[in-house]
């Protein structure tokens, strides 16, 4: 219905903005700023209207662009946009205005590069979950890693090489598996398109081989336990934007990946092998809980909560083999794969907001350290209100998003068994340990020194970026039904899809 | 016909009256956030006083309606509605009262609070959220209530956040209901699937899941391997779990004592009158499902009936006056839980109304004690405040007589019929249920009598020290006052008074029609098989006669009995009670320790948890998993240091290497090329 290619806009459009700003130069900081809030508004206004022109009629991929890219070997540049891939890219340009809003003053050293930085990053997510070609998928989700190698080696805290390098390394590792898987598809195919490939009936035999190459890929990046460790270190040296976009966007690309190649892709595959990701993923939540607990350091806290969160999507788009073929009961299929991407959308949000969150404490006192703070509700009354709300969303408060996602996948779990239910239901008590505990230690109570005690107030704008995450955060809870009715179709159409066995 | 805009007003009012006083506290100042806290949960009263009237004579048919769909996936839609029947309407008028008087009430007790905006937002906000829970349609929006008493119970535990021990209480109290909430949400999962398999879902309204509840009878569910379970059980236990973190039942009562370290008048409101209650208020509300499964009620019927009779005994042993109204209101919730457990659900919400009043009550007294004392809530440092503060003297007396269950007052027509339930009925567990709720009436005056003698009678054992500083932060001492206690001004008092009223005399017209006039008509499910109270009500003639008969029975003259122990010890004969507990040492240590139920909680599951915690991140994290990773980098880079001998730079080493591998290369071609 659209000739305008709204998509390659939304793309395109951060990565030539974030060209205007390494023209501003290092002299110009100001300019810089600015431009870079105009360019990321920009991309936000037009995810709107990729959202309103999805909104009338959801269903299918919409706005698509088809472009003979190399001939050669006939990969094309296409592009299109389902309600789960359109919800994804509204959150992607939602928290890159916050990052820009959030880095704002904290960022001193070449601000120009910084900014640019984020707007290449945030064309490239755009591109991730617009790519409807698995070699341009693969181009995307491989060039992510570039800007933020640089977000996390320029910006970072004191250990950021050795953070940089394994995050880089251990995700690149990933990839190479996943390339060959790729590869493989095309060889047999002979084609890259994603949806000839999901069509393509693979054996069993190759869709097993094909199935662990995706997984070690995509478990990597969401990540999964046991290939989660490089996660808690990324995120304790990257900078407070680099830590956002990481994991409120970056570590669902993971997620995304599993629910376009190994679900659709290898549907028998992913049968077979459902149990390891149930089981890697209910560990996720229980035996990362215990972890979270005990950290010393908010940001690791917040990062291996954020695996624990990752959990219950993992958890809610494996369970749907269980569901959907063996008890034959798509509804509650649709229901777990919607809670497991409302999930991914919720978690955005909110560990988005605690990372600001703790940025603003290290903006003060240049340091994570739990033990260095306390008693912000006296200290700074507003900021710990923020606090209070973005942490009862973290343990799933109903009223905030965090309850949305685990509420579905719990109700379709059950259904699955109740055993996988019971562990998944087990996060209401151990995400109330870890997340309360920490609150405890820094809302409540008295500030430890005088420096703590004497931390200035927020000032306006950390004010407007953590109103714009709470907004959005209450507003996923107490009226989630426009996400629902954005995904509903396509939810449905892959369970459909993967009702289907490719091996008959 | 009731109105769904009043409906909406009624539960938003308390909402929009807690975004004012908290966001623009500031703003609007002290006097501004109480006007408006207290307009917006008058607002909520008196539309529930037309709500209740409309139901109850005005002939308006049950209201069930949603006001917007909140999530849709393919044929399961769930909504946030309003569900008004006599069940609710009774618990709209009783919540919205009691938060009206403690609403009042607050401004003299926080009068010199800094925090005094935030209290007024935090309870404003709580009375939103407990209408939301009773109001619900579906177990949803239940959910969503039950969740939210929660947080804000959290909220006002933690009230003064910079005394440590409130922080530990508030923290515990999340974590504890959070232990229940699992069983909870694990119970709607389970009514979810129900509906799934019977063929009359996916849904989690109550119309018809209620409807068809008759159909999980024979319907088992498999979660060990050849061990069916009845499905209705299943889900009656999972449900129960849920009252019991939020009842505060054994053993996931531990919460409830530690909550009095927030300001009393919440104490009054959350912890004693409304949101303990919601657990009960609950499983009424699904009698149709309990009805199916006699395990369960069994469950239920023993949970409580352990809590009645083992808690009040706690109750006995403590000083602190709050502590002490504490295990009096386990012990309490105890007995509505046997109520429900007997199937008198009735009787459950009956005295969960009079309990409502009277414990309110007795908190917001014990409240005005604690200012007259300058917040010393340790009774050994009280006495002889008779006649220096006569009204809360009185309204206390008149609360403890009711909760005593004293013929004519409130709670007599409550327990006793609950006591009388528990008697009749004849599922398993009955008969240990009925003795630990009679002798449960012993240990109740027992500690009221003990409680109003050491703060009321004898001679006072505090001393006035004039010119004491009280200065932010000082540790008074206790039992040292800067000035002569003396009465709480109007705004305490007027409360105390309006909630010793109801706590007097409501029983005497609401007996009748609540337990035995089918009041509560199709919103309380019971089978034939199950009704103690109909076979009861053949014998009740009504309440006068009930009053007179009493002082026969056996409830009454254990009653008499706490008070003449009571009596003897505390007011004519103080040095028994220390050789009692003396000779009784190892009782009164396991009373005193509060069962070592913290203990164990404390050291297995905090410290436990904690522990297992450092294990896994020190051990599993760093150790394997990372160790694992950082492992195969060095020995990547030793392994490179190694091979990177080979290459030497020197022709001949090069050239040695050829000719080793092609000598290899062809004696493997001349073997294979062989065989």
């Amino acid at each position: 219905m659209m000739d305008w290619p709204i998509l390659s806009w939304l793309i395109w459009l951060p990565c030539a903005g974030a060209i205007v700003v390494l023209l501003a130069g290092n002299a110009r900081p100001r300019l810089a700023r600015w431009l870079s809030l105009l360019f990321s508004v920009a991309t936000f206004g037009l995810s709107l209207v990729m959202l309103a022109v999805y909104w009338v009629a959801p269903s299918g991929f919409q706005m698509q662009e088809n472009l003979h890219w190399i001939p050669g070997i006939n990969t094309s540049y296409h592009l299109g946009v389902d309600g789960i891939s359109v919800a994804l890219v509204v959150l992607t340009a939602v928290i890159h205005i916050l990052v820009v809003g959030g880095a704002w003053q904290v960022i001193k050293v070449k601000v120009h590069q910084y900014m640019a930085a984020v707007l290449v990053l945030d064309g490239l997510l755009i591109g991730v979950f617009c790519a409807m070609d698995a070699l341009l998928f693969y181009l995307f989700f491989e060039a992510i890693l570039i800007p933020m190698f640089f977000l996390i080696g320029v910006w970072g805290g004191e250990r950021r090489v050795y953070a940089t390098l394994k995050f880089f390394i251990y995700t690149f590792f990933g990839s190479i598996f996943f390339l060959i898987g790729i590869l493989y598809m095309y060889h047999r195919a002979g084609t890259f398109d994603l949806q000839t490939l999901q069509n393509f009936p693979f054996t069993f035999k190759e869709q097993t081989w094909l199935f662990f190459s995706f997984v070690i890929a995509f478990a990597i990046k969401t990540p999964m336990v046991p290939v989660h460790t490089w996660l808690p270190d990324a995120h304790v040296e990257a900078p407070t934007g680099g830590s956002v976009i990481l994991a409120a966007i970056m570590l669902k690309v993971g997620t995304y990946g599993f629910l376009r190649f190994p679900l659709l892709i290898t549907p028998d595959a992913s049968q077979h092998f459902a149990w390891l990701i149930i089981v890697l993923s209910l560990i996720a939540i229980i035996y990362i809980g215990y972890v979270a607990m005990v950290q010393p350091d908010m940001k690791k806290l917040v990062a291996y909560s954020s695996i624990a969160h990752m959990g219950f999507v993992t958890l809610g788009l494996f369970i749907v083999y269980m569901l959907a073929r063996q008890l034959n009961d798509p509804g509650m299929a649709q229901l777990g794969v919607q809670g497991a991407v409302v999930q991914m959308v919720s978690h955005g949000f909110v560990s988005g907001a605690l990372f600001t969150c703790i940025g603003v404490m290290y903006d003060r006192l240049h340091t994570h350290e739990i033990s260095v703070f306390g008693g912000l509700a006296k200290v700074m009354p507003w900021f710990g209100a923020f606090w209070i709300l973005f942490a009862m969303a973290n343990t799933g408060l109903p009223g905030t998003s965090g309850f949305v996602g685990e509420f579905m996948v719990i109700m379709s779990a059950f259904k699955a068994s109740p055993w996988i239910a019971l562990f998944a239901a087990y996060s209401l008590i151990i995400s109330a340990g870890y997340t309360l505990y920490l609150v405890r230690r820094i809302i409540w109570g008295t500030a430890p020194t005088p420096k703590a005690a004497a931390m200035p107030h927020l000032n306006a704008r950390e004010g407007w970026v953590l109103t714009g995450f709470a907004l959005a955060v209450l507003a996923i809870g107490v009226y989630p039904w426009p996400l629902m009715h954005l995904m509903d179709s396509s939810v449905a159409q892959i369970v459909t899809h993967l009702m289907t066995s490719k091996i008959g | 016909m009731i109105s769904q805009n009043l409906l909406i007003v009624l539960t938003a009012a308390p909402l929009v009256g807690a975004l004012i006083a908290g966001l623009l506290r500031n703003r609007i100042g002290r006097a501004g956030a109480a006007a408006v806290a207290i307009a917006s949960v008058a607002l909520s009263f008196f539309a529930s006083c037309v709500v209740f009237y409309q139901l109850v004579w005005g002939g308006a048919p049950v209201f069930n309606a949603n006001v917007y769909t909140w999530l849709e996936v393919g044929k399961f839609s769930i909504g946030i509605g309003f569900l008004v029947d006599r069940l609710t309407a009774l618990m709209l008028v009783t919540v919205t009262f009691v938060s009206l008087m403690v609403h009042i009430y607050t401004i003299g007790y926080m009068r010199e609070d800094p925090g005094f905006q935030r209290f007024f937002a935090y309870i404003a906000l709580f009375t939103f959220s407990m209408l939301i829970l009773v109001i619900a349609n579906n177990f949803l929006q239940l959910f969503v209530g039950w969740e939210l008493v929660g947080l804000v119970s959290y909220l006002l535990i933690g009230f003064w956040f910079h005394k440590r021990k409130a922080n530990f209480a508030a923290l515990k109290a999340f974590i504890v209901n959070r232990v229940g909430d699992f069983g909870f949400i694990l119970g709607i999962a389970a009514v979810l699937y129900a509906t799934n398999q019977l063929g009359y879902g996916p849904t989690l309204d109550y119309a018809p899941v209620f409807a068809h509840a008759n159909a999980l009878a024979g319907q088992t569910i498999t979660v060990v391997s050849g061990h069916p379970w009845s499905l209705a059980t299943v889900i009656c236990i999972l449900l129960f779990i849920g009252a019991v973190g939020k009842s505060a039942q054994a053993p996931l009562h531990v919460w409830l004592p530690d909550s009095m370290e927030g300001p009393t008048p919440i104490s009054a409101l959350i912890h004693a009158a409304t949101m303990v209650t919601a657990g009960i208020f609950m499983v009424a509300r699904m009698s149709p499902l309990y009805e199916m499964s006699p395990t369960a009620l069994s469950v239920v019927l023993i949970v409580g009936a352990t809590t009645a009779f083992f808690m009040g005994l706690i109750g006995v042993v403590h000083n602190d006056i709050k502590k002490v109204i504490a295990y009096s209101t386990l012990s309490q919730l105890g007995y509505m839980v046997v109520a429900l457990g007997a199937s008198a659900y009735a009787a459950g919400i009956f005295h969960l109304m009079t309990h409502a009043f009277f414990k309110a009550l007795l908190f917001l007294c014990s409240g005005s004690v604690i200012m007259a004392m300058h917040h010393g809530q340790d009774m050994r440092f009280m006495g002889g405040l008779r006649k220096r503060m006569p009204i809360t003297y009185l309204t206390m007396w008149a609360g403890s007589l009711a909760l005593c269950a004293m013929p004519g007052f409130s709670g007599f027509f409550s327990k006793d019929q609950i006591i009388e339930a528990a008697g009749a009925s004849h599922i398993w567990g009955a008969t240990y249920a009925y003795w630990c709720v009679l002798l449960g009436v012993f240990v109740t005056a027992l500690y009221s009598f003990r409680l109003l003698y050491m703060t009321f009678h004898g001679k006072p054992r505090w001393k006035v020290v004039p010119g004491l500083h009280e200065e932010e932060g000082a540790i008074p001492q206790p039992g040292v006052l800067p000035h002569e206690p003396k009465e709480s001004p109007l705004v305490v008092t007027i409360p105390l008074i309006l909630l010793a009223i109801p706590s007097v005399i409501i029983g005497w017209f609401t007996v009748r029609p609540l337990l035995y006039g089918d009041w509560f008509k199709s919103s309380i499910k019971v089978l034939p098989g199950h009704d103690v109270l109909a076979g009861m009500g053949a014998e009740f003639h009504g309440a006068l006669p009930m009053f007179w008969h009493s002082f026969y029975s056996a409830p009454f003259l254990l009653a008499l009995a706490g008070f003449a122990v009571a009596t003897y010890v505390y007011q004519f004969n103080p040095r028994v009670a220390g050789k009692v507990a003396r000779a009784l040492l190892p009782l009164y240590k396991l009373l005193n320790r509060k069962y070592y139920a913290d203990y164990l909680q404390y050291n297995l599951f905090a410290w436990g948890g904690i522990r297992l915690g450092r294990w896994f991140w020190k051990g599993t994290d760093m150790g394997v998993f990372d160790g694992a990773v950082n492992g195969a980098a060095f020995v990547t880079e030793r392994g490179s240091r190694v091979f990177r001998r080979l290459q030497t730079g020197f022709l001949y080493h090069y050239a040695f290497a050829m000719i080793i591998g092609l000598i290899l290369l062809l004696g493997g071609l001349w073997y294979w090329g062989l065989t």
